[in-house]
């Protein structure tokens, strides 16, 4: 079976969601939509107090290149155009609308039949992936219509369909998988078209055989997807280790995947890109976790964006157990501790993950003793404890001539060292510094 | 046995006197003239190489004054006038009194030790925390108090607080500038020392509008403008929803502290017993009862 060659840890699992169907959530009295969902620049939003909204409709306008459109999850009646403190407590522009019914945009299918053929030329594809606000939901939220307009001079060869949710806890991916794998497939084949690739790779990991045995039944009535079953290791969803993984071909050190000739889009955003090129269903939805080895009960849910994590909690479990420590969007890897959880949800949440406060601490500190684990973690070939002296004593250029902008965050490091050091977060802190030193020489 | 001994010494000998002969042409040769006068300005600057007057260094500040021939933009914080009036000796110029300037952190500690909303863990580092959220008080423009300011202190004179928010020993400050520069804030400001040390400050940077400042701090400047109104000297603007203090200006009369409603104006270096308790919360009172009933009527 394959895998990525460099680096890697094992994680506790932790699927305990695994069985739980996707449910719908209900939607609340007044959502607040955050025009900033996406990397890059926020949205202008396009509505005015008073104005009425309908399911669908578009609130918030991509005026700039590195930005997507952002749509009215719920019906109703825009109360303000303001700001709102996010997750993490950032002030960011959005849109409050008090809800009102349940009315949708009239060119949107409700119906739960499947169309499966699409008839949209490759240019009309993308340009429909950004007027319905599709981004990346593997964690970036990249745009999507700048992924898949290839630029000149470059071509894609593969589109690797990442399935892998090598993350503690989350299962939406897996549970979408069992759920829609028709609909993902058909989301595969229009992206195929949109890239004009021959084929199409879907890496799953083998701890989620159901899914490989599922996504291989559903996929042989389709020309050109492959499914490939990979050995667990974290960080597999990367983009980078999963191009590895899959085709055996590196990305060189500062380059994009396309420059090896692939594209990697998530299994999450397949099912996306299905719904708003065939039933013409902007991203006004997300499907998430709610799990916790703490929580009476686990689930996955169909959310609007702009639910809030206190009616997400409260719709699924009533009450935080006492003894939280953390509620996590994302996984225990790579996800970040929600600080505020009157914030809205945003594209790309993936989870809400409760942890104890035992299970959430960090270990204390202590010195570095040179055992080299966080070398051998390191999936991109860095040497983490390096980076750390080197940012601890505020040698940047040192940093930047050791490859610091490598990093992919992953946390491998910090999970492999023996001394709890804060590896990462010092990485991340060098890279700012770095990207700081670049900005000012320029 | 002693032959070869002593042709080894003649040897070796001979080589070092050839040697250092060469070495002594070469660097009569190559000799970099420098003028003496950056020797005797180094010598009276302090040496802490902080970099508060924005050169890499003593040496370097005493190379730009002796470069200039003058002390026109250049000082150095730490050495004060005295300092700069010896400079001003050795190059014969004359130069400008300088105010006595001090560091101030501009941040109340309302919601630090106890009070925390939230608890960090992950790395001691303000400039780190800054890119991940708002910071355990939840103000998305206070101090985060992991103390990036302290470390860059080079003269001790800066030290985390009680209650989370570093305090400056004015007596050791040298207002070089180095804890201002760390932080990622930037809540600490350069100000003026003021007469007798009395000073008056806006201790808040939070721009964001009243309610939701209120929510973030109960100490914090909600831009209500009721110290701009009663400043005699028009010292106080507010703009972004934050008042801020001209120091240039300000007399230090205190009527800004009493109008304060949220208590984020704060005076420093005031005899405490005599004013402080007694007329503050009347003031308080007084000013607010007339400006309540004309609004009912």
């Amino acid at each position: 079976m394959k895998t990525f060659k460099m680096g890697g840890v094992h994680p506790e699992e932790n699927k305990i969601s695994n069985d739980a169907a996707i449910e719908v959530m209900p939607v609340g009295k007044q959502m607040v939509v955050l025009m900033n969902q996406h990397l890059g620049a926020p949205a202008t939003p396009v509505v005015q107090k008073g104005d009425k909204v309908k399911v669908g409709q578009l609130i918030g306008e991509a005026q700039t290149f590195m930005c997507a459109n952002v749509h009215s999850p719920v019906s109703g009646t825009v109360l303000k155009v303001d700001s709102c403190k996010d997750a993490f407590g950032i002030s960011k522009p959005a849109v409050y609308i008090n809800v009102e019914g349940d009315e949708w945009m009239e060119s949107i299918d409700r119906t739960p039949d499947i169309k499966r053929e699409c008839t949209l030329e490759p240019k009309e594809i993308v340009a429909k992936l950004k007027e319905m606000g599709i981004v990346g939901l593997g964690g970036a939220t990249f745009p999507a219509h700048i992924k898949y307009n290839i630029p000149e001079g470059k071509k894609a060869e593969y589109l690797i369909i990442n399935a892998a949710e090598c993350e503690p806890y989350l299962t939406s991916d897996y549970r979408v998988m069992i759920e829609h794998a028709e609909e993902c497939c058909i989301g595969i084949s229009i992206l195929r078209k949109a890239l004009g690739v021959p084929n199409a790779y879907i890496g799953i990991e083998s701890n989620k055989p159901q899914a490989i045995a599922h996504m291989t039944e559903v996929a042989r009535q389709f020309e050109g997807i492959i499914v490939e079953p990979l050995k667990v290791k974290y960080p597999q969803g990367a983009e980078k280790q999963l191009i590895n993984a899959v085709t055996g071909r590196k990305v060189p050190s500062g380059k994009l995947p396309i420059d090896v000739g692939c594209v990697v889009s998530n299994m999450g955003t397949t099912f996306a890109v299905y719904e708003a090129i065939q039933k013409n269903k902007p991203l006004i939805e997300n499907i998430l976790t709610v799990t916790g080895k703490k929580l009476p009960s686990q689930h996955n849910y169909i959310v609007r964006i702009g639910t809030t994590y206190n009616e997400i909690i409260n719709h699924s479990i009533g009450h935080l157990p006492e003894t939280t420590g953390k509620v996590i969007s994302g996984g225990t890897m790579m996800g970040k501790a929600v600080v505020n959880l009157d914030a809205p949800t945003v594209k790309g949440n993936s989870s809400v993950l409760v942890m104890d406060e035992a299970e959430s601490r960090r270990g204390a500190e202590s010195n570095c003793i040179r055992c080299g684990k966080c070398m051998n973690a390191c999936p991109m070939g860095l040497e983490p404890y390096l980076f750390s002296a080197l940012v601890k004593n505020g040698r940047t250029e040192e940093a930047k001539a050791h490859n610091i902008l490598d990093c992919i965050e992953c946390g491998c490091c910090f999970f492999s060292c023996p001394a709890n050091k804060p590896l990462t977060d010092e990485i991340r802190l060098g890279k700012n510094r770095v990207r700081a030193m670049m900005a000012a020489k320029k | 046995m002693t032959q070869q001994i002593l042709i080894a010494v003649i040897v070796l000998g001979a080589l070092g006197i050839l040697f250092a002969a060469l070495l002594y042409i070469v660097a009569q040769k190559f000799k970099v003239v420098e003028d003496p006068l950056i020797d005797e300005v180094a010598e009276v600057l302090p040496g802490a190489n902080c970099g508060g007057c924005g050169k890499a260094g003593c040496r370097a500040f005493a190379e730009a004054c002796v470069q200039q021939g003058n002390m026109e933009g250049l000082r150095c914080a730490p050495g004060g006038d005295a300092v700069m009036q010896k400079i001003g000796q050795l190059l014969g110029c004359s130069v400008e009194q300088g105010e006595p300037m001090v560091a101030v952190v501009r941040c109340n500690p309302a919601n630090c030790g106890d009070k925390r909303r939230s608890n960090y863990d992950g790395l001691r580092s303000c400039a780190f925390e800054a890119t991940v959220y708002t910071g355990e008080s939840g103000c998305p423009f206070g101090c985060l108090g992991c103390g990036d300011c302290v470390a860059a202190c080079q003269f001790d004179a800066i030290h985390m607080g009680p209650d989370g928010v570093p305090v400056v020993d004015a007596d050791k400050c040298t207002a070089c500038g180095a804890c201002a520069k760390a932080c990622p804030r930037r809540v600490i400001e350069l100000r003026n020392k003021g007469r007798k040390d009395r000073r008056v400050y806006v201790s808040c940077v939070n721009k964001e509008k009243g309610a939701v400042a209120m929510k973030s701090c109960s100490n914090a400047c909600i831009g209500c403008g009721k110290c701009e109104k009663v400043c005699p000297v028009s010292a106080i603007t507010v703009t972004d929803n934050l008042s801020y203090i001209d120091y240039t200006k300000c007399i230090a009369c205190r009527k800004c502290v009493v109008e304060c409603p949220t208590k984020a104006i704060k005076d420093v270096g005031f005899p405490a017993p005599a004013v402080k308790p007694a007329p503050k919360p009347e003031a308080v009172e007084a000013t607010a009862q007339p400006v309540a009933e004309p609004a009912k009527a």
